[in-house]
């Protein structure tokens, strides 16, 4: 069987870019190796999804479910507790992908493109470092998230938090709502790393401490988790060893950043672009390779899983656009300049309206978004509140920019 | 005094809140909406309630369910207390109800997901 | 039942024993003190297989070594392990360590192994990934990389396959010897009665050999961080890269482990604790920077996961195998630190012999079978296999551990061998070794060693003792 496309990943970007593709009449394939098809957002069972997507405020496993709803009606064909395994570029353009699943055995299918849309995994404990022991009771925010809401299992009965992303900061009042007491909330940079709703509502509510320019210098406990030494950082960011504390604890739980995973792309030869850890995609969101597409937290990880879906469906226009022959000609790229991490995508087509996706570095009351060629402004907006927690989005009109435009953020 | 941050945009304004006789005097914000969310905070906090419940299902053990209203904070670990006690059928949907008219404040606790 | 022999500890050491007194018709038990076999410090090492240049060749460590060597190549064959035998490259970075890498390539001619000195042009031939300094070094071929803890699980599976007993959690107090028979008592009161005691308890031979009436002498840990780099790794080697070594150690190494990752380290530091694994943000950075010295590629963004492991070092600095001088039919394995894992196989084969002299008679078992199946893994059969073991049990479609692609069956697999905590489950299958450290699936390891092993979820350990991985269920506590 040939499918026009076919994209690994079901959760919402995946399923958005299904909808899309199927809605155009394409035979797509979604594949994920979960029995349930709407991925992270299963276990997200905290409300706050979907008030720009679906203009209504929902739960992950509600947003999952009209997404599910949405691309079953497309006609989308779904292949579940199936894992991709390889995926194999045919001298003809065409892919082939290794499937391995409980109910087919190893299955190698055939499409004409391929949607990259796994999402992404959590930075842990081990990858940033974090030294002391390896007791039982380390897990990173998303596990102990899943354990909680899927299995209905305690990871602990008093935590710390290491690092504020909104996983962490979720998972504080989470805890707290399971009775588990949460001792301290401890992040690196001087602000928090997730959204100031979720500071509010999930550790203001709940009086939790939270240690800015701390970090966390050792984990204690021979067999399970007994306690955690942090220290705040002087102004190099190193830790003051002087002034460090002991906070006891019997589990600790890392919510230190997300990750792309990349991993299947790689094997393929998708370019990496080193500062999403996304691939590099051209203003079709196609890849290095010709028919390669990605969308979503594989691409470059969002706040909003809103932004997800309506980058999928981009994704999937341009999918349909592909299959019909179209290819990008006379891109022109686009760079990051100062406090800015990173844009994307970076080529874009002058001939039309663009949109650019960007992520701070700098935390801005005020500041503007410029875009320079040639040392000359061709563009800027002013903006509010820049954090780096929330993602930028520029939506440019086409025959504004200039090749080689470098987008930078200033504040004002 | 009593000091919130607003949640009511990205902006985060950081709201003073002090108690005039029967009224509130509220300050530091940047648009209506902050008086609206401080006063709300100070008189009547809600919060929609998430939760999981158990379910006789062995492949789902456990069921998404949330308050289908913000719920009075005063009530939340007494309702949660109750909620990890209740346990739901193998089969059901979108919408179910688990708890109705929660201790007659107007409140239910619906299911998220379907099984 | 009194057995012919027990062994106290199920290390390398402990394993390999059991292993050769497989061969015979024997009553062997094999006392481990641990939840699992292969819980000490044969689990946390650097997992070389050593070149037999390090030490003179007169010495028993050296005899043992290069014995070991040939033999782990030969055991890898019939067990089934992996060993990756990529060879060895020792490198000097500057002239300065021109004389001890001399003085080391001559001690390895002396030793009689395979071994080649490499002019720069040479080196850089062998391995393209190392750093510029490079100025000389040799390449010793029989050599490499196992993941211990394969091994020691081998052996101890084929020992139990031939008619070997184990008794995990055998924390031995206390010994006496009455009417020539050892009664070996446990911390937990289990009795075990034997004519003869293989002392290969690791870290803590010196508390049994104590508890046993035997020598007086003192183990002292020597610990060793060490850093997992991602199998993506661009600065994973061809080959082991030994710096020119330094006093008390081996050195810091870059390691292309067998299991497909790399690995940088080790430190070397005496502590006082015998359980001290801890690792330290400053050995971090100290071995991050050496290896970047010796290898191009390595970066801390790789980082997977770091552990410490811990070298038990006799006061003597070298091994220490005799027959006790102090009771009778008590053979000492004590002070097995680097080369230990090299020759642990060679030291069991040893210690039969001593055990041997000792007056324990020894009859060839002819139903001794030294071979173990391949292992299957989902991973690494041809695709036409694995539907067939699909259709089969459809668990063997079912991947659990995504980074390293470990199927539903491999893990139900390591619980039928006995393996029920995580780490057991861990490093039997590699589930949950990958780059995201079991962040996807310990929820659903701990479900299906629950599920096999019929152990409720809330008691399933980490690693045994009190290293239970969760703390209750939803309800159990009171929400406030």
């Amino acid at each position: 069987m040939k499918y026009d496309t076919i994209i690994i990943g079901a959760g919402a970007a995946g399923l958005a870019c299904g909808t899309i593709c199927a809605q155009a009449g394409c035979a797509v394939l979604i594949i994920d190796r979960e029995e349930q098809a709407g991925g992270i957002l299963n276990q997200c069972i905290h409300n706050g999804f979907g008030l720009r997507y679906f203009k209504e405020e929902l739960t992950g496993p509600e947003f999952a479910y009209k997404m599910v709803q949405k691309a079953q009606r497309s006609g989308v064909e779904l292949a579940l507790a199936s894992t991709v395994t390889g995926i194999k570029k045919l001298a003809d353009g065409t892919f082939e992908v290794r499937v391995l699943s409980a109910k087919n055995g190893v299955q190698h299918l055939h499409a004409a493109s391929i949607v990259l849309a796994m999402g992404c995994r959590e930075r842990t404990r081990g990858a940033i470092g974090t030294a002391g022991e390896r007791p039982a009771g380390i897990f990173t925010a998303g596990a102990a998230q899943k354990l909680l809401n899927r299995e209905g299992k305690l990871p602990g009965k008093s935590a710390v938090i290491v690092g504020s992303g909104d996983i962490g900061l979720i998972m504080a009042r989470r805890l707290r709502w399971c009775g588990i007491q949460v001792n301290a909330v401890i992040e690196i940079m001087p602000y928090t790393a997730g959204l100031t709703r979720n500071v509010v509502q999930c550790l203001h509510d709940f009086d939790i401490p939270l240690h800015l320019s701390t970090s966390v210098i050792r984990i204690n406990g021979k067999e399970r988790v007994e306690s955690v030494v942090a220290a705040p950082l002087d102004t190099s960011r190193k830790p003051l060893l002087q002034n460090s504390f002991t906070i006891p604890c019997d589990s600790v739980l890392f919510s230190v950043g997300l990750i792309p995973e990349m991993e299947l792309a790689r094997e393929l030869g998708v370019k990496v672009n080193p500062l999403t850890c996304g691939a590099e995609v051209d203003s079709m969101y196609m890849t290095s390779v010709p028919g390669v597409f990605s969308a979503g937290n594989v691409l470059h990880v969002h706040d909003l899983v809103d932004f997800v879906a309506e980058e999928a469906e981009y994704a999937g226009k341009c999918v349909i656009d592909y299959l019909a022959g179209c290819r990008p000609v006379g891109e022109y790229s686009a760079i990051n300049g100062s406090n800015l991490k990173y844009v994307v995508p970076s080529r874009f087509l002058p001939s039309q309206a663009s949109r650019f996706l960007f992520r701070p570095t700098a935390v801005y009351d005020q500041a503007v978004l410029k875009a320079v060629a040639n040392g000359n402004e061709v563009w800027h907006k002013k903006l509010s509140f820049v954090r780096p927690a929330e993602m930028i989005i520029a939506d440019i009109p086409a025959g504004i920019l200039k090749n080689d435009t470098t987008f930078l953020l200033e504040e004002i | 005094m009593k000091e919130l941050i607003c949640i009511s945009c990205p902006r985060g304004c950081h709201l003073e809140i002090r108690e005039q006789g029967d009224s509130w005097q509220i300050t530091g914000n940047s648009c209506p909406r902050g008086i609206a969310y401080a006063r709300q905070e100070v008189s009547d906090p809600r919060r929609i309630v998430t939760a999981v419940v158990p379910c006789k299902n062995p492949e789902h053990p456990f069921v998404a369910v949330r308050t289908d209203l913000p719920c009075p904070k005063a009530m939340i670990p007494g309702l949660l207390n109750r909620l990890y006690r209740t346990e739901v059928k193998k089969s059901i949907k979108n919408g179910d109800i688990v708890l109705k008219n929660v201790d007659n404040s107007g409140i239910s606790v619906i299911v998220t997901e379907n099984i | 039942m009194i057995y012919d022999t027990a062994i106290i500890g199920a290390g390398a050491t402990g394993a390999a024993t059991a292993y050769f007194l497989g061969k015979y018709r024997q009553k062997t038990v094999l006392l481990e003190a641990g939840f699992e076999v292969c819980s000490g410090i044969s689990k946390a090492n650097s997992g070389i297989v050593h070149g037999g240049f390090h030490h003179p060749a007169d010495s028993l460590k050296t005899k043992l070594e290069l014995r070991g060597n040939r033999l782990i190549a030969q055991l890898h064959r019939e067990l089934h392990f992996p060993y990756l035998k990529c060879g060895i490259l020792v490198v000097a970075y500057s002239d300065n360590e021109l004389p001890a890498l001399q003085e080391l390539y001559q001690r390895g001619l002396a030793n009689g192994i395979k071994i080649e000195y490499c002019s720069r042009e040479r080196l850089f031939a062998l391995e393209e990934k190392l750093h510029e300094s490079a100025v000389a070094g040799f390449f010793v071929p029989e050599g490499g990389t196992i993941e211990p803890y394969m091994m020691v699980f081998a052996l101890v599976e084929n020992a139990l396959k031939n008619g070997v007993a184990l008794q995990c959690g055998f924390k031995v107090v206390s010994g006496t010897r009455k009417d020539g028979i050892w009664h070996l008592t446990a911390a937990d009161g289990r009795e075990v009665k034997a004519r003869y005691i293989v002392n290969a308890a690791g870290l803590y031979a010196d508390d049994v050999s104590g508890a046993l009436g035997g020598e007086s002498f003192k183990i002292t840990p020597r610990k060793g961080e060490e850093y997992l780099l991602d199998r993506t790794s661009a600065g994973r080697p061809s080959k082991v890269i030994f710096p020119v070594p330094v006093k008390h150690s081996k050195g810091v190494l870059v390691i292309p482990t067998a299991g497909g990752t790399t690995m940088i380290g080790p430190t070397a530091e005496m502590v006082d604790d015998k359980s001290d694994t801890a690792t330290t943000a400053e050995n971090f950075k100290k071995i991050l920077h050496l290896t970047r010295n010796m290898v191009n590629g390595i970066s801390a963004g790789d980082l997977i996961t770091s552990f410490a492991g811990l070298r038990p070092v006799h006061e003597s600095e070298d091994f220490y195998i005799a027959p006790s001088q102090k009771v009778p039919a008590l053979i000492q394995a004590a002070g097995i630190q680097s080369p230990g894992l090299t020759a642990s196989p060679a030291i069991g084969e040893y210690i039969v012999e001593l055990l041997q002299s000792s007056g324990l008679t020894l009859e060839e078992d002819p139903e001794f079978d030294g071979t173990l199946p391949p292992r299957l893994e989902s991973r690494n059969i041809s695709d036409k296999e694995l539907s067939e073991l699909c259709r089969r049990d459809p668990a063997w479609g079912n991947i659990i551990c995504r980074c390293e692609k470990i199927s539903e069956a491999e893990i139900i697999e390591a619980v039928k061998r006995g393996h029920t905590t995580v780490d057991g489950v861990k490093f039997y299958t590699r589930a949950g070794m990958g780059r995201c450290q079991g962040g996807f699936c310990s929820g659903k390891v701990l479900q299906i060693i629950s599920k096999h092993s019929g152990i409720p979820m809330e008691k399933l350990t980490k690693k045994g003792g009190s290293s239970t991985i969760l703390a209750g269920s939803l309800g159990d506590l009171e929400v406030k």
